[in-house]
């Protein structure tokens, strides 16, 4: 029996910009299944990172049901869905995002913080080692290139042991040979840990790798495929 | 790692920024403390001063009397004079327990403050004076051999000012005439300590003021007979009649309605410092709002959103408290200067005292204004939805 991560039923996002309404996201259905790699394409404008933040708990659904392990969050509030962030998703975010003032370790640390946790430095050192900073803990944001901050950026969503890792276009500012490598950290964590991983992108060499392809254009889904590059 | 620390950090991020902040309610809280520690040492070296006089009654000529009561306070009231017989008529009053005639005279010394010129002031007084102030001491040397000899006896600082010790030979400048200092007294801490004593008798030759006075000062058996003492003497002509408690009570409606007023100055100052930091912090919340966005995505609930912004505020707020109550200590010999040239009459002594309990009332004070003015900035930050703070944050 299959686990299922994340079930979307009809989900629509509806935004106003100035006196427009717009439909970012039209009807869709997604089953997210434990241990996938999804790679959620399309063109720019397609909905992509709306969607993502839906199903990350980040953002809400105008309408549509949609269920995050087992809890029905289209009706949840923001305190509720705080908490279900904490326990169970992580996120990477396109700008990488660490906090400027706090070191590698700090910012990987901040999660724990905030979710109660206990401060295991050693869990931190690990995950900063297994992204290949062992010996960058103690720098600051500033002082790493792109691809550094990026990694920072994955120890520091590891590092509560999400069910779940949500990254938005995570190699989008990136060169190709650093965006190649953080994809490769991506891979490694989904076969050998079987972490569920979903990420927009569109750079198609990238997003070819992943498991399966959910390919979306004005906030429809026009396909669910089967990846053939997926090795 | 703490929340106090990622707030500690952001502050060091801007540090100009901060600094400025922080300054801004220094100031506030200097100003506060300086003030409220004048009004304590004021008070209390005002009633030092009223009660070392000695006496509970003072009778002088005829006059304003809150002119009188101020000259006599900077031990002037040399303006008008009464007849000697005064003193002998009410001396044999039986509600009396001491009294002591004073004849006032000021000279000009043309040499005095480095050559700018200062009044000096001669204070005639009778063997009874000792009487009515007994806790004064002689430094060095004693009292006068007779009570007309051509003897000083010299105050504390006067002593120090003019570098006279028992021995020396001092001029009367402008009468040519020339003293010997016979003893010089322990500081007081009151206005006698500016004062060159003369033997009342001397004072009444050489000033050329035979018969006069320009006071009597009382102190009486019962202090509750004061108030028909005072009417026993309003039949005399040509005097009046003050008493301390009056002096002291007059003194403190005037200065304790310039005290509304630098209250006010420093309620203002507390009120732009409280504008200041709350414009500092929300100016930073605003801009990192995407930060406080990602922080929300990685599992920061309002509450830790709102913990961070406040420490934040509160930490500025802090720092500012211990720095102005550093600046007040530091400014309080700059701010008693000042005031002694503004207010027309100073009590010897201290005039700004700040004491523990005032250091940590205004320290627990600038906690306070912290947690104040950080609850809005803190509930916005707080009150930030993630996804727009992230997207929209630019």
């Amino acid at each position: 029996m299959v686990n299922v991560l994340i079930k979307a039923d009809k989900i629509n996002k509806t935004y106003k910009l100035f006196a427009e309404e717009v439909k970012a996201v039209k009807d869709v259905d997604l089953e997210i299944l434990q241990g996938e790699f999804i790679a959620i394409m399309g063109p720019s404008g397609s909905g992509k990172t709306t969607l993502l933040d839906i199903l990350g708990c980040l953002d809400r659904v105008s309408s549509g049901k949609l269920q995050v392990l087992d809890n029905d969050v289209s009706v949840l509030k923001e305190s509720s869905l705080v908490k279900i962030r904490r326990a169970n998703i992580g996120f990477v975010f396109q700008e990488f995002l660490l906090i400027p003032t706090l070191t590698a370790l700090e910012n990987v640390e901040l999660p724990l913080l905030f979710g109660k946790l206990p401060q295991d430095r050693n869990k931190a050192i690990k995950l900063l080692q297994m992204v290949g900073l062992g010996n960058r803990v103690n720098h600051l944001p500033k002082e790493l290139s792109g691809g550094e901050r990026q990694r920072v950026a994955i120890a520091r969503a590891l590092v509560t042991s999400p069910k779940i890792l949500f990254a938005d276009e995570p190699t989008g500012n990136l060169d190709t040979k650093s965006g190649q490598q953080i994809f490769d950290i991506f891979k490694e964590l989904n076969q050998k840990d079987g972490l569920t991983i979903v990420l927009t992108t569109h750079n198609n060499k990238l997003g070819l790798q992943a498991k399966r392809i959910v390919y979306l254009k004005d906030g429809h889904i026009v396909s669910k495929e089967e990846s053939s590059l997926y090795a | 790692m703490k929340i106090i620390s990622v707030a500690f950090k952001n502050l060091q991020r801007k540090k100009i920024r901060t600094f400025l902040t922080i300054g801004g309610v220094a100031i506030a809280v200097g100003v506060l403390v300086s003030l409220m520690g004048f009004d304590a040492g004021y008070q209390k070296s005002l009633t030092n001063d009223i009660d070392k006089m000695g006496y509970q009654v003072l009778v002088t000529a005829k006059g304003c009397p809150y002119e009188a009561a101020t000259l006599m306070l900077k031990g002037g009231g040399g303006l008008r004079y009464m007849e000697q017989s005064v003193y002998d008529k009410i001396a044999k009053d039986p509600r009396i327990e001491r009294i002591s005639p004073q004849l006032a005279a000021t000279e000009f010394d043309k040499d005095r403050q480095n050559g700018q010129g200062g009044i000096v002031l001669y204070m005639g007084v009778s063997n009874s004076y000792l009487e009515l102030k007994p806790w004064s001491k002689f430094k060095s040397g004693k009292w006068f051999s007779n009570d007309d000899a051509d003897e000083v006896i010299i105050g504390y600082e006067a002593a120090e000012l003019e570098q006279r010790v028992p021995g020396d030979e001092m001029l009367v400048p402008n009468l040519n005439k020339v003293l010997k200092v016979v003893g010089i007294f322990e500081r007081t801490g009151t206005q006698d300590d500016g004062v060159i004593f003369i033997p009342l008798k001397t004072a009444q030759r050489i000033f050329d003021l035979p018969g006069k006075l320009t006071g009597i000062g009382i102190k009486l058996k019962e202090i509750g007979s004061l108030g028909d003492f005072e009417e026993s003497l309003y039949n005399e002509p040509g005097i009046q009649v003050i008493s301390m408690a009056q002096v002291k009570g007059t003194i403190f409606n005037l200065v304790s309605s310039s005290k509304v007023m630098t209250n006010s100055v420093a309620i203002i100052a507390i009120l732009i410092a409280v504008i200041g930091v709350i414009n500092t912090i929300l100016m930073s919340v605003f801009e990192r709002t995407k930060e406080i966005g990602v922080m929300k995505a990685i599992g920061a609930s309002r509450l830790d959103v709102f913990r961070i912004i406040w420490l934040e505020t509160t930490l500025i707020c802090v720092l500012g408290g211990i720095i102005g109550d550093i600046v007040a200590i530091l400014g309080t010999s700059a701010v008693e200067h000042i005031i002694r040239q503004i207010l027309p009459y100073a009590p010897a002594g201290k005039l700004v005292i700040i004491t523990p309990g005032l250091m940590i009332g205004s320290f627990l004070g600038a906690v306070v204004m912290g947690l104040i003015a950080g609850i809005y900035p803190a509930f916005r930050a707080s009150s930030m939805r993630p996804v727009e703070a992230i997207r929209l944050g630019d």
